[in-house]
């Protein structure tokens, strides 16, 4: 050990704030935050004296109004004599509902195509080439556009299914009805309902719960415990005694027949869509315009997720693949047990931020009348109260949370599946 | 020939049999057809339907492009047109609206006795940046013109006098000299922060007046446009390039503000990232359309394509930021550690070993951002600018029109994907290109 | 920071520009040009020809300012605005007036602080069915799928009228007439609802004009008007009486033929005081003692506008009306010109 001697105190001076390394940092960062606050001050200055100027304080008073609208994807009941904050909330539900839609078939389109890119079939992987730059290089709103445009010329409209003998049919024995205002699709029904639980009384953010879905949820969950336990019985079997006894009938039936004896209790049964009047009644009916939105995201995002998936699969060394092979695994087990595991760390990360990118463009929505959350804050409500700021900058923080959840889903993740490096 | 030999040794060929021909089923277009397309019965299935989608979409497709309709003056007149054609049931497209309008829907409302200077603005842009695309095929000297040529690409679009451009150029001259006067005298420090000052004053204050006075002694000049005029695929080309232009140096001093080790700058830095990367671009233009004048001083006000210019240019830096902290991770430690032991500075090491590198890595991250940008600015038809899309409702409100569809959307896509596919490729090139030198 | 500061510096030479709002005349007259918002498309109001240059009802009231200011029809700049970036675009000062067939309401006029100047197209909102629908009252929409257009004050209209009759209906929102249209057609809206000039515009376009039924409710009173921001009361007297003067010299008899023989002077004194050969008018908005025959050349009086833009003998066929004179029974009445 060596003895240390203090080194020479040296007075502080002025100048040491811009040459000594130690203080420079301090005196960069005060410099930038003074900047920032001047620049934010100057910005909210501004803004207040012209609100001041306009005449329209700050004032967030309008989202007790009544909308005054109506909305015609309603996920919650809703009418025109509720109000703005309860439209922003139909808005945001559906926004939500196209996202997760959409995310779901871009993924399943997305692996689907780019596993065929990578096909030994010619012409298929040059289909699916075509595919992804025609998506790809096209911006995602004429897309929509023309998906749109798509559904409206080429499906019949309702009044083809009338008549003695109609133009138009109901597809898949008479329960679907395909037209251009949207797909009719069956209903579950329940005769001898358990009725609903009203939330949240009269105020806008009320919303009701089905007894019926939580009775079937808690079915669902209590006979999954079940057959989880039936397979952890057969494990203690098979490790006892090296034999494995069949189980699949028996979870099966714990599975499906609390299920169909509280379906039937409930009364449950289907509700068929039927031409009364302009439309079809009945049924469930999704608009034209959630599926021209929903199918043009899907399919533009699909291009991108294709080529992730691609590039993920080919990021794996042929070695993995030849020594599968070498194993006696066929191709398609390659692809599932090999492959695709090591492939999806590479891909996940890449894949969440096009959901992310799916969900923002999700607000393209506008441009088919989608009531999503810009066409209802960001676009009736703002024009009619004529609260633009407010409207704004509200849509813009529901946004915010929306993607920075995304991204907390997604760091999770990466820090989840993240190599253990020792 | 082995026949003379076949009394003395029975059965051993000394001589190679002529090659035979490979059997019939695995050369040619039949082999090939087997090998490519009918592998197994999977392949054949999937080959089967490949051929009947393909047959769908073109009998769909084929005769309703073969329309003998160029000379159609509306729609009613190409409908008559196509009857007499012979084409059953009105199928077929009316392309008398793409001949009336396409210089419409490329130009916009540009006058068109100056549609020449659009068109040298576009070229000269490739010019420009041949030296730094191509940086192996072009003499360097062009550098100096890339340099230069942010100031003539705005002074050809929007035309007027001379000396704006060249006044806003002299804000760097005054700025650089006030750096390297005050970083000799004084520290490097004091000169950023002086040197940035006085040139934003400049800008701010002087630049305009200046450039006025000169103006008004030496009149040089072109007919000004206003950027009303602008629309069509030119505007998106143009808020495109802009936007790309003025991001890259924005999102050059984000990436570095993310990236520093100072608290309060990185988090600066980061919040902006987030932020606009959190929202839709459409809400970001509906802050220009609507937001950004109340932001502005009182009585400010400037025209809608500049503000969607500032947000589209905000929207592109945060991007951009992300694709060159990119960049500059993927460089290796060492070089890092190489500038500092050769004893540079921050901003020495940035300029001269960090930056020429990171942002080479960065050109085909630079280039899909440019591509995603301007696929973006289709979005500008949503707030009422009048860009292809934005257009071609206009179009559809002329009564002659009025009903028209897929030829307007099928020829502004394939304007889209002709200018985004060829982008593409060239990004693949240089990667393909960076790769090699980096391995 | 390179490249970003000839934006910077171009914002700010916009800046300077704007910065001296004293007056909207004064700036517009020092400008040289109006700048006039329009729709971004609407057959017979606004749309550009192939030229770019714009035409319909709507431009022509736009016209005739830029001519009674400017004594130049075309220093005119027009600006697309859409439902939503309409007004915003007037109180920002990006534009001097509105004229998008904007209805005077009692909100936008007290809240958003607008002054409208007058009235020059009184609509309502009404009903489109195709014929074979069978329909003779909207009353009879019960469960119908309606196609309106969004930014407006139909969609609003539309909410009460079913509610208030106690009936469903299936709203589809559009924001151009275009796509509204193409979906009607298709048959993915049983009706269109928007101002009966619309409709009848948009279905004197359509292949088949007499399939189309326009329902003889009309549910709304939709005065359409030019508007200017509140407060600047000399601007919006020239646009008002800009407007008038167009509705004046349709009543006095003065068109676009015998305009210059007029200007010569006649024996009507009020004549003589609209077209400024007698009498101080002009001085006194502060414009040229021609303006208002200048005015009145750009497109003709309002019924050479009507007729030349919307009227019978053009592809929209309205009819006058209650856009008549009052002196034949519609509502179109110029304060005299005294």
């Amino acid at each position: 050990m060596s003895t240390l001697t203090d080194p020479p105190k040296e007075q502080f001076r002025l100048s040491m704030l811009l040459y000594d390394t130690r203080y420079r940092s301090g005196t960069i960062q005060v410099i930038a935050m003074f900047g920032f606050m001047l620049l934010a001050a100057w910005l909210i200055n501004n803004t207040l004296s012209n609100l001041a100027a306009l005449g329209k304080p700050i004032d967030f008073g309008f989202f007790s109004e009544p909308a005054s609208y109506d909305i015609n994807q309603r996920l919650l009941e809703y009418t025109s004599r509720d109000t703005h904050l309860r439209a922003a909330l139909m808005g945001l539900l559906n926004t939500l509902v196209v996202a997760v839609l959409g995310c779901i078939t871009a993924t399943v389109l997305g692996v689907i195509i780019g596993v065929l890119r990578l096909s030994s079939n010619w012409l298929v992987a040059r289909l699916m080439t075509i595919y992804v730059e025609m998506f790809r290089n096209v911006p995602v709103l004429l897309w929509i556009v023309f998906v749109m445009a798509i559904l409206i010329e080429t499906l019949p409209a309702p009044s083809a299914f009338r008549g003695e003998s109609p133009e138009a049919t109901m597809s898949l024995m008479d329960s679907v009805a395909v037209t251009n205002r949207g797909v009719y699709i069956p209903e579950p029904l329940f005769s001898r309902s358990l009725g609903d639980i009203h939330l949240l009384g009269q105020s806008s953010l009320r919303f009701d719960v089905s007894l019926d879905l939580i009775a079937i949820l808690v079915v669902l969950g209590l006979s999954l415990w079940a057959a989880h336990r039936v397979t952890l019985r057969a494990n203690r079997i098979q490790e006892a005694t090296g034999d494995r006894p069949k189980t699949w009938h028996v979870r099966t039936a714990i599975i499906v027949g609390p299920m169909l004896v509280l379906l039937i209790a409930l009364g449950f049964h289907l509700g068929y869509p039927a031409l009364k009047g302009f439309n079809f009644q009945g049924g469930t009916h999704l608009r034209n315009s959630l599926i021209a939105l929903w199918l043009a995201l899907s399919l533009y995002t699909a291009a991108f997720i294709a080529e992730i998936v691609r590039a993920g699969i080919m990021a794996i060394s042929k070695g993995q693949t030849e020594a599968a092979s070498a194993l006696g695994l066929r191709s398609n087990r390659i692809m599932r047990l090999v492959i695709l595991p090591q492939a999806l760390r590479v891909i996940i990360p890449p894949l969440i931020s096009n959901y992310l990118n799916l969900t923002k463009n999700s607000s393209l929505a506008i441009a088919v009348g989608y009531m999503d959350i810009t066409g209802t804050l960001g676009g009736i409500t703002m024009n009619q109260t004529g609260r633009e700021l407010e409207c704004v900058l509200l849509l813009m923080l529901v946004y915010l949370a929306i993607s920075l959840s995304i991204s907390a889903v997604m760091n999770w993740y990466n820090e989840a599946v993240k190599l253990k490096e020792r | 020939m082995s026949g003379t030999h076949s009394h003395t040794v029975a059965f051993v060929r000394d001589t190679m049999l002529p090659e035979q021909d490979p059997p019939a089923s695995e050369v040619g277009a039949v082999g090939w057809m087997r090998h490519n397309l009918f592998s197994n019965w999977f392949n054949s299935i999937l080959t089967i339907a490949s051929i009947a989608a393909i047959y769908f979409v073109l009998a769909a497709v084929i005769p309703w492009i073969l329309s003998p309709t160029w000379e159609g003056t509306s729609l009613s007149n190409c409908r008559e047109t196509l009857a007499a054609a012979g084409h059953g049931d009105a199928h077929g497209a009316c392309w008398g609206v793409i001949k009336e309008r396409w210089i419409q829907l490329i130009f916009g409302f540009y006058p068109s006795h100056l549609y020449w200077r659009p068109i040298a603005a576009f070229v000269l842009l490739g010019a420009a940046l041949a030296p730094v695309l191509f940086s192996d095929k072009v003499p360097s000297q062009l550098l100096i013109f890339s340099a230069l040529y942010p100031f003539i690409f705005p002074w050809l679009l929007w035309g007027g006098t001379i000396w704006m451009p060249i006044a806003a150029l002299a804000g760097f001259v005054i700025g650089g000299l006030l750096f390297k006067v005050l970083s000799e005298k004084a520290s490097t420090l004091i000169g950023v922060i002086v040197a940035v000052a006085t040139a934003v004053i400049w800008w701010l204050f002087l630049a305009a007046p200046v450039a006025g006075i000169v103006d008004s002694i030496l009149p040089i000049g072109i007919e000004a446009v206003e950027s009303r005029k602008f629309g069509g695929f030119m505007l998106s080309v143009t808020i495109g390039v802009v936007a790309i232009a003025c991001s890259l140096p924005i999102g050059i001093v984000l990436a570095l503000g993310r990236q520093s080790d100072l608290l309060i700058v990185k988090y600066i830095c980061v919040g902006f990232i987030e932020f606009i990367r959190g929202v839709p671009l459409i809400t970001l233009l509906f802050v220009a359309s609507t937001l950004l004048n109340i932001f502005m001083p009182p009585g400010t006000n400037f025209d809608i394509i500049l503000r969607v210019l500032i947000m589209v240019t905000l929207f592109a830096s945060a991007y951009m930021a992300e694709v060159i902290r990119g960049g500059l991770a993927a460089l290796p430690k060492g070089q890092y550690e190489g500038a500092d032991s050769l004893g540079l500075n921050y901003w020495q090491a940035q300029r001269l070993i960090i930056m020429p590198q990171a942002l080479k890595i960065s050109i085909p991250g630079i280039v899909s951002t440019f591509i995603g940008v301007f696929k973006d600015t289709t979005l500008v038809s949503i707030i009422g600018l009048l860009d292809p899309l934005g257009l071609s409702n206009a179009i559809r409100a002329d009564a002659n029109w009025n009903g028209i569809v897929w030829e307007l959307y099928g020829f502004i896509a394939l304007l889209f994907f002709v200018f985004c596919f060829s982008m593409s490729r060239y990004s693949m090139y240089l990667e393909r290109k960076l790769q090699t030198g980096h391995r | 920071m390179k490249k970003s500061v000839i934006l910077g510096a171009m914002t700010f030479a916009g800046l300077a520009a704007g910065a001296a709002s004293a007056g909207t005349l004064d700036d517009v007259k020092a400008r040289g040009k109006l700048n006039c918002g329009v729709t971004t498309g609407l057959v017979g109001f606004a749309a550009p020809n192939a030229n770019g240059e714009w035409e319909g009802f709507d431009v022509a009231v736009c016209r005739a300012v830029a001519a009674a200011v400017l004594g130049d029809s075309n220093a005119v700049e027009f600006v697309p605005t859409t439902g939503k970036t309409r007004f915003t675009a007037l109180a920002s000062g990006e534009i001097d007036m509105l004229a998008r067939n904007t209805t005077w309401t009692f909100s936008r006029d007290v809240d958003l602080k607008f002054e409208f100047v007058g009235v020059n197209y009184y609509d309502g909102q009404g009903f489109m069915v195709p014929k074979e629908l069978g329909v003779s009252s909207a009353k009879e929409l019960d469960g119908a799928t309606v196609c309106i257009q969004t930014g407006t004050t139909t969609e609003l209209n539309l909410a009460d009228f079913f509610r208030s009759n106690n009936i469903s209906y299936e709203p589809v929102p559009i924001e151009t007439n275009a796509e509204a249209q193409q979906q009607y057609l298709a048959g993915a809206c049983d009706v269109y609802t928007t101002d009966a000039s619309g409709l009848a515009a948009t279905r004197a376009t359509f292949d088949d004009p007499a399939g189309h039924v326009i329902l003889p409710e009309i549910i709304s009173k939709e005065p359409l008007g030019p508007l200017v921001r509140h407060g600047d009361h000399e601007w919006g007297d020239v646009v008002r009486w800009s407007l008038n003067a167009l509705v004046a010299a349709e009543e006095l008899g003065i068109t676009s033929a015998n305009l210059s023989e007029m200007a010569a002077g006649t024996e009507n004194p009020e004549i003589n005081r609209l077209l400024g050969t007698e009498g101080t008018l002009g001085e006194m908005l502060g414009l040229s003692a021609d303006w208002a025959k200048n005015a009145i050349a750009a497109q003709g009086n309002y019924g050479e506008i009507f007729a030349k833009n919307i009227g019978e003998d053009t592809p929209v066929g309205l009819a006058r009306g209650l856009n008549a004179q009052w002196t034949e029974g519609g509502l179109l009445y110029a304060p005299p010109f005294r």
